[in-house]
């Protein structure tokens, strides 16, 4: 309890502060009128910028727009409620985990009649983590695959399986995901275990295995898989399907004389979504319900999948499409093959560590 | 009463950001999930993993604290005998890059050292063999001399310029060598600009992780990393802070070393 209110002190302090900051320059609120206002956190560079301005001139409504970087980094600022938002961007195990703990408002979808632009499919691959889609209207979704350099793979040996990452003709030219989860997920699926397994013998085999690819690996990354791909740096990386069209143009625009590959293994993949909710806590619920349903409208999802190029659950959007990005398999992969896909659960903080300590354990070796 | 208003903005600066939030990694790191008091946090840096990481850092940032001084002793002399005007423009020339983005800067040394990189490139036009540069402790150690060392050369260069030249030339007078002038003059007297500039260099390689994943390819596993782990991964703050309480430890060490060989502060920086 003690850590609540510990919690509870250091969102204050933050208010406070941001509260003062915001009085400074927040004057013109009133000119927009009575619409209100609403309060949105989303992923750092995750939205169209103009579509936030294009809402505000059709509503009214007066967008406060925060970002965050990871999952985690959310969590806390909307458990603490120092700052109260009311239309948040999080992935499936966190919507699961805020669900859980009853942080989240129910949608009421008659005021967001565009869901019914949402491709079936995603609305079934929704139920994994909000199980009678009561609570989350999907945003974008990708795929993890491997990415591979044309010039430094012979055809012969084009990757098919997670464990052409454990191939040693690849010694020093592996680029693999920095992230638990990930990394896990990689070494899970080739052993025919669940990516979201709590049993300690399949991690920990799956550990031993990450230890045993550790020698081959270059370097352990994120965001930089991309730029170092480009850069004829590695042969093969780990890398989320959204980067495709960013990569596939720029290594045009550079006119390199290799082209990168993106592959799906055939032992299925991590298959990951991002939808908006709506806090318990949201104090203007209706007008979070009016930005929900108009980022569904079509024209504005198309919009935003030009701008940030993952990939858009939303059917009317993907139907404005040029028929080439639509048929490009790495940014929209054939839907009916999904059957060895997964989505992220969240597993409790004690199964959480269990991943961080034999993650600890394989970076230390 | 007026002077207490007027430091009034500085003790709520002191307070605001540096006793809570050191009060809040104290409260953190001595208890668990559930806010029961526990040492659980302090004695995890025994397992393998966390001793390892904390013994790696000690190691590296004694290497890099080892180059920086060997660079920059040496660099505070030459300064000192420039004289004023001619020394300060070299300062200021080793200052400049410090305008740069720290990330910016380790970044840079990243295109330089990748396999195809820079150097790599150079060597190659000259038919040259490559060589495996980055994610290396070298290349973690080279990341820390570079972006710590004016911390080293400032401190030294301080103590130097304050040494009067007349004890110099008494000591030459009375018969002493370049050697002599230089361990029993020199040296002794510049003992607090170097205790300052290793603490200066020590503490910050010690806590590095920005270095070591840019640099490392995060395949070496600092005390730094695993505590980035902790709080931006693992959620898990309590193990985070109670990792920093150890580190903070022998950064303490480090504090009550310079109390002890720098009295009268001659070795601060700025």
């Amino acid at each position: 309890m003690k850590k609540r209110l510990f919690k509870v002190a250091a969102a204050a302090a933050v208010a406070v502060l941001s509260a003062a900051l915001l009085n400074g320059c927040g004057k013109s609120a009133d000119k927009t009128g009575g619409a209100g206002e609403v309060y949105v956190y989303n992923w750092g560079e995750y939205i169209d910028e103009s579509v936030i301005e294009q809402f505000e001139e059709e509503t009214g409504i007066k967008v406060v727009y925060d970002m965050f970087e990871t999952n985690e980094e959310m969590y806390p600022v909307i458990e603490a409620g120092g700052v109260k938002y009311d239309a948040v961007c999080p992935s499936d195990y966190m919507i699961q985990k805020m669900i859980e703990n009853n942080m989240l408002a129910e949608i009421n979808f008659d005021n967001v009649p565009n869901i019914k632009e949402i491709d079936k499919p995603f609305m079934e691959m929704t139920k994994s983590f909000d199980p009678e889609n009561k609570y989350s209207a999907p945003y974008c979704w990708g795929t993890v695959g491997i990415l591979y350099n044309t010039s430094m793979v012979a055809p012969e040996d084009v990757p098919t399986s997670w464990l052409d990452l454990w191939d040693e003709k690849f010694d020093d030219n592996i680029l693999m995901q920095d992230s638990v989860r990930d990394a896990f997920m990689i070494a899970l699926k080739p052993l025919g275990y669940s990516m979201n397994t709590t049993s300690r013998e399949e991690l920990a085999e799956a550990r031993d295995l990450l230890i045993e690819q550790k020698p081959l690996v270059q370097a352990y990354v994120i965001d930089q898989v991309r730029d170092k791909m480009i850069g004829g740096e590695a042969a093969l990386g780990v890398i989320y399907s959204g980067e495709m069209l960013y990569i596939q143009q720029e290594v045009a625009d550079l006119g390199l004389d290799y082209t990168l590959e993106y592959v799906i293994p055939e032992e299925g993949t991590c298959l990951w979504l991002d939808s908006w909710v709506i806090p318990a806590n949201a104090p203007n619920k209706e007008n979070a319900e009016k930005w929900i349903n108009f980022l569904l409208r079509p024209d504005i999802a198309k919009k935003n999948f030009d701008y940030i190029t993952y990939a858009t659950p939303n059917k009317g959007a993907f139907d404005m499409l040029e028929p080439e990005i639509q048929n490009n398999k790495a940014i929209f992969p054939d839907v009916s093959t999904f059957k060895d896909f997964e989505v992220f659960k969240y597993l409790g903080d004690d199964v959480d560590s269990i991943y961080n300590d034999f993650w600890k354990e394989v970076k230390s070796k | 009463m007026n002077k207490k208003l007027l430091s009034g903005p500085y003790t709520l600066w002191m307070i605001g950001f540096t006793i809570i939030p050191l009060a809040l990694i104290v409260y953190y790191g001595l208890t668990d999930r559930s806010g029961a008091f526990t040492l659980a946090n302090i004695i995890a840096i025994t397992t393998a993993e966390h001793s390892k990481a904390l013994w790696l850092s000690l190691g590296l940032s004694f290497v890099s604290t080892l180059i920086c001084l060997i660079l920059a002793y040496p660099l505070a002399m030459v300064l000192r005998a420039k004289g004023v005007g001619q020394g300060s423009f070299i300062v200021f020339i080793f200052i400049l890059p410090m305008w740069m983005n720290f990330l910016l800067r380790t970044l840079a040394w990243q295109t330089l050292l990748e396999k195809n990189g820079v150097i790599n490139g150079i060597l190659t036009t000259l038919h040259l063999p490559t060589q495996n540069l980055i994610n290396t402790p070298g290349a973690i150690v080279l990341g820390m001399v570079y972006n710590f060392l004016p911390f080293m050369v400032l401190p030294i260069y301080n103590v130097l310029v304050k040494i009067d030249d007349n004890v110099i030339n008494a000591a030459k007078d009375l018969g002493a060598n370049f050697t002599q002038v230089l361990l029993r003059i020199l040296l002794p007297l510049s003992v607090p600009g170097i205790v300052s500039g290793i603490t200066m260099v020590f503490v910050p390689a010690l806590t590095t992780f920005v270095i070591s994943n840019l640099l490392g390819g995060s395949k070496i596993l600092l005390i730094g990393n695993v505590i980035e782990q902790e709080f931006t991964k693992g959620s898990n703050w309590n193990l985070g802070s109670g990792l920093s309480l150890v580190l903070m430890f022998f950064i303490l060490i480090s504090m009550a070393l310079i109390a002890k060989y720098d009295k009268n502060g001659e070795g601060s920086t700025f």
